[in-house]
């Protein structure tokens, strides 16, 4: 537990120690006019004076409150900070949904290289050919993964590649002659397709999953009508279970005019064993945060790029890499039929390149890290399975849902055994995802586990259903080893503060 | 394979103890004629070195060596080694979107800083924790001004950049925004007659941008009081970052769209960069986007948060203000540490010598007879000129002396054919700015 005497001595002494639970104020508490952390090389040609040259009326004194530091203390200050997170470099991070595999580091190092972290966007083509190769041998290995017809760089992530997907979606239908109302959502999905179907202009209508968590396709045959823009599935679904009625799903949708999106959210699952564009699906996002391992950096940036059968080709978001003649590439910035652009300049384009890195590492032996996911996942199933119930019974692929009905009986609930879990040295997994399961817990080994690391998880689930039997009060106060223990989130929530602001002078508090 | 952490004998062992007789018998859930039998025809596996060298190929095909005078909403700007080191600790790499707020006060806090900077340098009471980019975080402002005022049409200043006005124009088109452009005065800053001739009271936001496309600094106190006088939010977006650092913030703005690349980010062709939104604690409700907020612990010591996230889908779903989940959070990091490193002095240093380099280009380059200045309004580090021949022709011929010439802006601009959008940084040495003088010269004395 966590010593007493830490938290007393961290009310008497503002000292930093190398433990966790060491203070470190905010930079702007550490400023004091006059130090620095940075020197400009010295000014070259004639210094104008900014007066002059902006005016009056355009010209700033000084930003109030900006840090003023030393170098020192700003790598202290960060690397302290980095302290108190917790990473895949430190162990498994078994968040659902999220794929937190290893980001090897040489991919890292291609994305700074010179020559590719230096290039401007709007460089000559004739100048840009080693960036616009990258795109291309990427869109390559990404269509036959797929077993797509074609593809598109430019969204930023995957709900950027959602939004692009159904902007492709509408048009084609527009063209059509009917951009048709509704897009059909299942109960289980991402937040991200409902929000990003009314950016696209439609309606939601939301499908309940059957008893078993597949798409009930009787029901569907039903659902889908005239006015039925498209599905978005996500397959394997966030239960981490494969669609396996997928092609029979894609017909119903086809003979009435409708089209089938799908979430590749999940396709850590499938690399290398099977292609969505197989399976019947018209398009698709890609997350390369997380099947092609480019670092999620605390939340981003990630690439989402949008792979999709030939029909929706025509409307792809400029700029569209071409090939011309002698094998030159180009990006163009015009097509009659697309839908326009959907960010400035040429996607994430770092994030592609890092991309590009795993999967040359991998090669076509990609196919084993999608194996390797897979067993992660059912060999913790199989563990843990009757320790904490298992709603859906279906084979699992690369992740493995269970629920806290038997815990809940203790008074212990996802979010306590999540938080429990850290005190053992994980990231906890996703909690309360997805919503048709009460109380979830969504667990994504990844191939990047070893076997020792799975029996470290292992023992810790099994040792705190242990404790939430005999002691759940020390699981429904967990953590107890963090820097800080459970956050006051309503009161965050209540009064925000969102943004650190200068003491008042006692003198003028007072007034 | 390096990556994976199983030696045969433990996947075998795993199998077995999952009852399985094969690996093919877990994917079982698939339908057998789905399956691939043929290895996936995908260049590799190569190994570490092999990555590299094939990456320093494609280097080596670009442009290194060439001097530039590209900007257009992408700086070259000097950063420290220090950044790097720090963004590239495992902890910040490789951590997710801080849910778990315990484990995750590092990235928490950094955000949290993040915010407060970006308040700092633009006049504004609250930033969230990034979008995907300007452009994005421009259209994002544009649908926040429609969601506060419940209106739907739009007037975009024509002299804002105009990949972001065709991003807004992409999503205007399924949500019944319409877009109007305002055209530009002869001295290259939004036209302010033709937007009070435009502006009604079922106008949501007016949009310009400062330093604007052509590298003007706009005048936001009465542009602000004809949007307002109309119950439209003014919103204005900022591309070149670093000119904060000695112009006015658009304190008078609704909402600050800002691009964050210029702070610490390379150019990487293109991206990632960071958008940023700000705005007045009046309108945070309905504010796209992450926002980590301070609050206490059980014991009463201060921690962050991820809050008010009755916003986002993950929550609301069809009713979220934004469906974005991933966001830049890295990158706004690296904006984090860049912008501390440079600290008070530095970021104005850098501004000064900013303005000090692109009155000097402007200078050298209107020495040369039949090059003119487009617009006579105050700049930062990009400004305008007309040459007497075509910029293409121009450009090809400086390429041949390693330059890399300014925007040529006939092609988003019919108007401005023979115009060019020159950049200058603190990076361009005064050596290369009188080089690329002395190449214009010599290409305009040639004989068409
Ligand atoms: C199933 C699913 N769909 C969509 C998304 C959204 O992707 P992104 O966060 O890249 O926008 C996620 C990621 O969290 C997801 O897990």
């Amino acid at each position: 537990m966590r010593p007493q005497n830490i938290k007393e001595m961290n009310k008497k002494t503002k000292k930093a120690s190398r433990h966790t639970s060491q203070n470190e104020g905010l930079i702007f508490e550490k400023s004091s006019p006059g130090k620095r952390a940075f020197e400009l090389p010295s000014l070259d040609v004639p210094a104008t004076d900014p007066a002059k040259a902006l005016g009056a009326d355009h010209r700033r004194a000084g930003i109030e409150g900006f840090p003023e530091v030393s170098e020192i203390e700003v790598l202290r200050h960060f690397t302290r900070l980095s302290t108190w997170n917790y990473a895949i470099d430190l162990g498994m991070y078994p968040l659902g949904s999220c794929t937190m595999k290893y980001n090897p580091r040489v991919n890292e190092f291609v994305a700074r290289l010179d020559g590719i972290a230096t290039e401007h966007p709007y460089q000559p083509q004739e100048l840009s050919q080693g960036c616009l190769k990258i795109m291309r041998l990427l869109e390559q290995c990404l269509l036959e993964m797929t077993g797509m017809d074609a593809i598109t760089l430019q969204p930023a992530a995957g709900a950027h590649g959602e939004m692009t997907g159904l902007m492709l979606i509408r048009a084609y239908l527009e063209k059509q002659g009917n951009p048709r109302k509704r897009v059909l959502i299942p109960d289980s999905a991402h937040g991200t397709n409902p929000a990003t179907a009314v950016i696209a202009g439609y309606e939601v209508e939301n499908i309940k999953s059957e008893s078993h968590a597949q798409i009930d396709v009787e029901k569907l045959r039903d659902l889908v009508t005239g006015d039925v823009a498209a599905l978005m599935i996500t397959n394997p679904s966030t239960l981490g279970i494969f669609e396996q009625r997928i092609p029979e799903i894609a017909e119903i949708l086809h003979s009435k005019g409708a089209l089938l999106y799908m979430d590749g959210a999940n396709m850590n699952a499938l690399t290398g064993v099977t292609r969505p564009g197989d399976l019947g699906v018209d398009v698709m996002h890609l997350n390369l945060h997380k099947t092609f391992s480019t670092p999620h950096g605390g939340g981003g940036p990630g690439a989402g790029p949008v792979a999709m059968k030939k029909i929706l080709e025509p409307f792809r978001p400029v700029p569209i890499l071409v090939e011309k003649e002698g094998g030159r590439l180009a990006l163009e910035p015009v097509r009659p039929n697309s839908i326009g652009r959907v960010k400035a300049f040429s996607g994430n384009f770092g994030v592609l390149v890092r991309a590009l890195a795993y999967i040359l590492a991998y090669g076509p032996g990609v196919r084993q890290a999608t194996e390797d996911a897979v067993l992660n996942a059912n060999y913790i199933r199989k563990q843990l399975e009757g320790v904490y119930e298992l709603p859906y019974s279906l084979p699992s692929m690369h992740e493995v849902v269970f629920s806290d009905a038997i815990q809940k009986k203790n008074g212990v609930n996802t979010m306590d055994i999540a938080k429990r879990l850290i005190d053992y040295g994980f990231h906890p997994y996703t909690t309360a995802f997805p919503l048709i399961v009460p109380g979830a817990l969504m667990i994504e080994p990844t191939e990047s586990e070893s076997k020792e690391e799975c029996d470290l998880f292992i023992d810790a689930m099994k040792a705190i259903a242990e404790e939430a039997a005999t002691k759940p009060e020390i699981v429904k106060t967990a953590p107890h080893t963090t820097r800080v223990r459970r956050l006051d989130e309503v009161g965050a929530a209540r009064k925000p503060v969102l943004r650190w602001k200068p003491a008042v002078p006692r003198s003028e508090a007072a007034d | 394979m390096r990556y994976l952490p199983k030696s045969p004998v433990e996947r075998k062992e795993m199998l077995a103890a999952i009852g399985a007789k094969s690996i093919d018998q877990l994917f079982s859930g698939i339908p057998e004629r789905f399956r691939l039998r043929e290895a996936l025809k995908i260049p590799g596996p190569y190994s570490e070195a092999e990555v590299i060298q094939y990456f320093k190929e494609r280097a080596a095909e670009n442009s290194d060596g060439y001097t530039s005078f590209l900007g257009a909403g992408v700086y070259n700007h000097l950063r420290s080694v220090v950044t790097d080191a720090i963004i590239q600790r495992g902890e910040f790499l490789t951590s997710y979107t801080p849910y778990q707020a315990e484990i995750t006060q590092g990235t928490l806090q950094a955000i949290f800083e993040f915010q407060t900077l970006m308040c700092q340098l633009t006049g504004q009471e609250v930033a969230n924790a990034s979008v995907y980019d300007g452009s994005t975080a421009m259209t994002e402002a544009v649908l926040m001004s429609e969601r506060l005022t419940g209106r739907q049409r739009v007037l975009v200043a024509r002299s804002v950049h105009p990949e972001y006005r065709e991003v807004l124009k992409t999503y205007a088109k399924n949500s019944g925004l319409r877009v109007e452009e305002i055209p530009f005065t002869a001295r290259g800053t939004a036209d302010a007659k033709a937007l009070q001739a435009a502006l009604k009271d079922d106008v949501a936001a007016v949009v310009v941008q400062s330093p604007n496309f052509f590298g003007v600094i706009e005048s936001y106190p009465s542009l602000a009081e004809l949007a307002h006088a109309s119950g439209a939010m003014f919103v204005v977006v900022v591309t070149e970052g670093v000119s904060l650092g000695i112009v006015k913030p658009p304190a008078e703005a609704d909402i600050v769209a800002m691009e964050g690349q210029s702070f610490g980010l390379p150019p990487s062709y293109g991206g990632p960069f960071a958008g940023v939104i700000a705005s007045r604690d009046k309108f945070v409700r309905q504010m796209p986007g992450r926002l980590s907020g301070q609050t206490t612990d059980s014991e009463g010591q201060r921690g962050f948060v991820l809050t008010l996230a009755t916003r986002e889908q993950h929550i609301r779903r069809e009713k979220a203000t934004s469906n974005i989940c991933t966001n830049q959070a890295l990158c706004a990091l690296t904006a984090t540490v860049h912008l501390t490193l440079l600290g008070k002095e530095g970021l104005r240093e850098m501004a000064e010598q900013n303005l000090s380099k692109a009155q000097f280009a402007l200078s050298e380059l209107l020495k040369i007879p039949g090059v003119r200045r487009t617009f006579d309004a105050p700049f930062f580090n990009e400004f305008t000129v007309e040459m007497p021949r075509s910029v293409k022709i121009l450009n090809s011929q400086l390429l041949r002396e390693k330059i890399i010439g300014p925007l040529a802006l006939g092609t988003a601009y019919p108007e401005l054919t023979k115009h060019a959008l020159v950049c200058v940084t603190e990076t361009t040495p005064r050596a290369e700015i009188e080089r690329f003088a002395e190449a214009l010269r010599r290409a305009l004395e040639r004989p068409i």
